[in-house]
């Protein structure tokens, strides 16, 4: 269902519009300028669009590290592999996760075993598994931004039974933002930020990094326009020399955020140093559960410890891909041996994983 | 992921709402957020309203654009 009025979102003749507007303030800037989105549902969006064929060349739209079962540890797939193994469990998660490659095997390869993986559309029916079958317990593997986390927190905080626990994958945006923005060699001149994370937390956490590192940022929509409007957003910051953050999907995000929604999380989860799949450990990166909600922890109901993981497999080079350092097509593995029917990396399994959206919409002629 | 998507609320029953997604009605959890109300726009992430909007307000933030997309004389940078 589409909001009235948002078909002018798609609209050629706006869009045309924007990218003369972009096309000027380029001209006047008369520098290279680089963008970064940190979000997988926007790179679909401008690589289905075919938007970045429509910009200057001077100005360059990267990918970040936006799509949350790519930057998930390989290790934590193990644990929920090695869960999986077990006659007493069911192992449930969102049906990106299954096909991630980990450690050895994938969630997928450990189910054509006979391992009990079920793919749910919401964390309510793992609860609802849980509850059918309370002699197995029922394991929710958590991935995801700001955007999932108070659902997660939400059945948690609404005593599920005893048999169900989470194994807490999630990692937070601005956190990511931080160490982007202070890796110097990237030089990004301003950042698009994901609207339903924003949807949850805000415009704050994001004005914190636009004030302190004065980068400008636009929390934008998810509709053609609604990317291009951001862009010229930035770039007119860039020229006035104003680092702020605006809000472009201001028909959804509400400055102060989702307050609810903040409560949840607050209650039920704490920040952590947390590691990044092929980025690296981040301070205040992600989260794990409270100690009042130790019961629902895997991590505390089970003694499970992964010595050895590996992150990124010989030749993939995913860890530069999501930080916006390697285009996709730069993988000497891309398209060749790695393909969204044999994914090598984790970028190429998620439809919003950097990878895997290239190869679905770059067909001969690649972005510059 | 972080996909979502509008709908519209038909009907309340506590935490859930039966929500209208272009004809296809789906009950979701309305426990996130406040003051649900039946014919308002919710914003549905894996089966949970995460915000609520009027179609007033709604409209009036893409109003916005609709004046600047239409003034030709208009240069959108000079605007934003
Ligand atoms: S193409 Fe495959 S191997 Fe190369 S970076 Fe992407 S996921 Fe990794």
């Amino acid at each position: 269902m589409e909001i009235p009025g948002t078909e002018l979102l798609k609209s050629k003749i706006f869009t045309e519009k924007i990218v003369k507007s972009i096309n000027r303030i380029i001209k006047d800037l008369n520098t290279p300028i680089k963008i970064m989105h940190v979000c997988g549902t926007h790179e679909h969006t401008i690589s289905k669009y075919g938007l970045r064929s429509l910009l200057p060349k001077e100005l360059e739209v990267l990918s970040g590290p936006g799509c949350p079962v790519c930057v998930c540890p390989a290790a934590d797939i193990d644990k929920a592999i090695e869960l999986g193994k077990r006659d007493d469990t069911i192992i449930t998660t969102f049906g990106d996760m299954i096909r991630v490659p980990a450690t050895n095997i994938s969630l997928a390869e450990l189910k054509a075993k006979g391992g009990d993986i079920r793919i749910v559309y919401s964390p309510h029916d793992a609860i609802k598994i849980a509850k059918e079958n309370p002699e197995k317990e029922v394991i929710f593997f958590a991935i995801g931004f700001e955007t999932t986390v108070p659902l997660i927190g939400y059945e948690i905080q609404s005593k599920p039974p005893s048999n169900f626990s989470v194994i807490c994958a999630h990692k937070l945006i601005p956190a990511a933002l931080e160490l982007l923005i202070s890796q110097s060699q990237l030089k990004i001149d301003g950042f698009i930020s994901p609207g339903h994370v924003s949807t949850i937390i805000g415009l704050k956490p994001f004005k914190l990094f636009s004030d302190a590192y004065r980068v400008p940022n636009v929390i934008a929509g998810f509709e053609p326009n609604d990317v291009l409007v951001a862009i010229l957003m930035l770039l007119k910051q860039k020229k006035e020399k104003r680092y702020e953050t605006l809000n472009e999907y201001s028909r959804v995000v509400k400055p102060e955020g989702n307050k609810k929604a903040q409560e949840i999380i607050s209650n039920v989860f704490e920040s952590i140093s947390s590691p990044w799949r092929g980025i690296g450990r981040i301070l205040d990166g992600g989260l794990k559960i409270k100690k009042e909600y130790a019961e629902y922890d895997t991590d505390k109901k089970f003694d499970i410890d992964i010595e050895k993981s590996q992150d990124i497999p010989p030749g993939c080079s995913c860890h530069l891909v999501m930080i916006g350092k390697l285009y996709p097509y730069e993988c000497k593995l891309f398209r060749k041996e790695c393909t969204p029917i044999n994914p090598i990396g984790p970028c190429m399994v998620s439809m919003e994983g950097t990878c895997s959206i290239y190869f679905k919409y770059y067909k001969e002629e690649y972005p510059k | 992921m972080c996909l979502a998507i509008p709908g519209k609320i038909v009907e309340i029953n506590d935490n859930w709402a039966l929500v209208d997604f272009d004809g296809i009605k789906q009950n979701v959890i309305i426990a996130l957020i406040q003051n649900p109300e039946v014919g308002k726009y919710v914003i549905v992430h894996a089966g949970y309203a995460i915000e609520q909007m009027d179609e007033k307000d709604a409209l009036e933030a893409i109003e916005q654009w609709k004046e600047l997309a239409q003034d030709q004389d208009l240069n959108l940078e000079d605007i934003l």
